[in-house]
């Protein structure tokens, strides 16, 4: 059976004050699976990310988000395509002036006509769905930070997203409530089958949530393929970065070449 | 020599493209004030309820006080001006035309600006460098209409307001000096400090500061959604607010004073 492509980058090129962050970038992602994209920090993870959530246009190239290039959409139509997407972002950027409840519903407020007993079960709802059942009277300033991407990920799922991204899920939380979330990630992308995009650089999370993965190194793709692909690859820049190796093809130190030049200059 | 020309060159075409990008928000909160309730789209009545009373009333205290002593100080300069022609009983229109055409208006608009401008841009940039901004836009809700439309309805409502009691209480300033200190008539300071006072006098005032309350608003929310960076970049946009705020109320003062002054509304 063939896959459905849900999300599709062609070619895609972005640049920033003339450097350029993206370099043809192709990739596929089919309904229902778990996408990871991962790669060190500044390769164009983040940059990528607001492509497929329509917050950038590409210079070049194409974005098909559910069936629509997002560069040819007017803003009421990217608009319409938003209510589709869910985010749960790095820093859970929690509403601070509303209580979990408003965060969690603002989007079903907005854009449905439910009445509020309807839209304060669905809250509720959303709310067991990441264990936080009962939370809903709390400001988000009462909530630790593991606590505040469950929130982040429940207001992300208010409007029943086909996809739903997650930038860093689990940057700066303990090991057990990493594998938690991950856990949580995994329950729902199952349950509700959503499709999910993550993008990270935690690799023992990535290899107990992800179907397929991309490696992302200096704004190119270097491999896409499932978990033992990307575990057995023989690419070393691949190898280096699942390994978690100082040495390697990635360079984190400058070549010593012109040091002394430099340092005198 | 080249590169200073060159520093003032990019100067000037950053004011400029800051302008024309102010101008585009004045247009956005146009439409969401004036079409958008036709396309289902209103200002939440909340929010810019909860806006006057933070920008409005609890504002009062304040500019009590400035009028207040504004009052006494300008009754107490002219007396002395007065005195020399013997003509101290026109302290009283002294003080309500000053007042009127220009004082009230203009320490009005600079205390709110230092008081509630900061606040927005404060409020606004940390909701920018914590994300909350970019989740509202993946949301498929616009911050303009969510954040600015609000504060700029507020601060054009609440400002003249604001001016019409800071008239008020300069006169009752100068009231206090004419009456107590300089010996005047109760009755006949009342009666001269409406003789001269046009209603031409009153409206230009209330103009110039719902003027005021359109660019400390816009100015306020317009440096707070172009922040950058963490906390310094709050800090620095919210300097930058107040600072631009205060040059642009005075100019447009300038402005409006000499409009009402040569062009005889």
């Amino acid at each position: 059976m063939k896959k459905e492509v849900v999300i599709k980058v062609e070619g895609l090129q972005k640049s920033f004050n003339g450097r350029q962050v993206l370099k043809d970038i192709n990739i596929e992602i089919y309904r229902g699976e778990t996408f990871v994209i991962m790669g060190g920090s500044g390769c164009g993870k983040s940059t990528l990310l607001r492509h497929l959530i329509g917050s950038l246009i590409p210079d070049k190239g194409s974005v098909t988000i559910l069936g629509k290039d997002i560069s040819t959409l007017r803003k009421s139509e990217l608009d319409d395509l938003k209510k589709h997407i869910g985010m749960s972002f790095q820093g859970s950027a929690l509403f601070d002036s509303m209580t979990v409840g408003e965060n969690v519903s603002l989007a079903l407020r907005e854009h449905t006509k439910l009445t509020k007993d309807v839209i304060d079960i669905m809250v509720k709802m959303k709310l067991d769905l990441v264990g936080l059942r009962g939370f809903e009277n709390l400001m988000p300033s009462q909530l630790s930070g593991g606590m505040k991407k469950r929130v982040g990920i429940a207001r992300a799922f208010a409007m029943d997203p086909q996809i739903v991204f997650y930038d860093e899920p689990t940057a700066g939380l303990d090991p057990i409530v990493t594998a938690v979330m991950d856990k949580l990630v995994d329950d729902l992308a199952k349950a509700l089958s959503v499709t999910s995009i993550i993008v990270t650089h935690d690799m023992s999370s990535v290899f107990r949530v992800a179907d397929r993965i991309a490696m992302l190194y200096e704004g190119k793709v270097l491999e896409v393929g499932t978990k033992e692909q990307i575990q057995n690859s023989k690419n070393p820049y691949v190898q280096q970065f699942v390994s978690g190796s100082p040495d390697g093809p990635i360079k984190f130190f400058q070549d010593k070449g012109d040091y002394l030049k430099e340092l005198t200059s | 020599m080249i590169k200073s020309i060159s520093n003032i060159g990019s100067s000037v075409v950053n004011v400029f493209k800051q302008t024309i990008d102010v101008i585009c928000l004045l247009l956005d909160t146009c439409y969401y004030i004036f079409i958008g309730p036709f396309k289902k789209k209103t200002p939440k009545f909340a929010s810019i309820l909860e806006q006057m009373i933070f920008a409005g009333i609890q504002s009062f205290p304040i500019t009590f006080f400035v009028a207040l002593f504004t009052g006494i100080v300008i009754a107490m300069q002219s007396a002395y001006q007065l005195k020399v022609f013997g003509a101290e009983i026109f302290t009283a229109s002294m003080v309500s035309v000053s007042m009127a055409r220009e004082l009230s208006p203009v320490l009005t608009g600079l205390v709110v600006a230092g008081r509630v401008g900061a606040a927005i841009t404060a409020e606004i940039s940390s909701m920018k460098v914590s994300e909350q901004i970019e989740a509202l836009e993946t949301m498929a809700l616009d911050p303009v209409r969510f954040l600015v439309v609000p504060r700029v309805l507020a601060l054009i409502i609440m400002l003249p307001c604001l001016t019409v009691l800071g008239d008020i209480v300069g006169v009752i300033g100068g009231f206090i000096v004419g009456v107590f200190s300089i010996g005047l008539n109760a009755y006949r300071y009342m009666d001269m400090s409406f003789e001269f006072l046009l209603f031409k006098d009153v409206w230009t005032g209330l103009v110039k500061s719902f003027v005021f309350g359109l660019v400390i608003s816009l100015i306020g929310c317009y440096m707070g959604l172009n922040a950058k960076g963490g906390a310094e970049g709050v800090g620095r946009a919210t300097t930058l607010s107040v600072v631009t705020s205060f040059i642009l109320i005075i100019l447009f003062d300038c402005l409006l004073t000499g409009l009402f002054y040569f062009i005889n509304v």
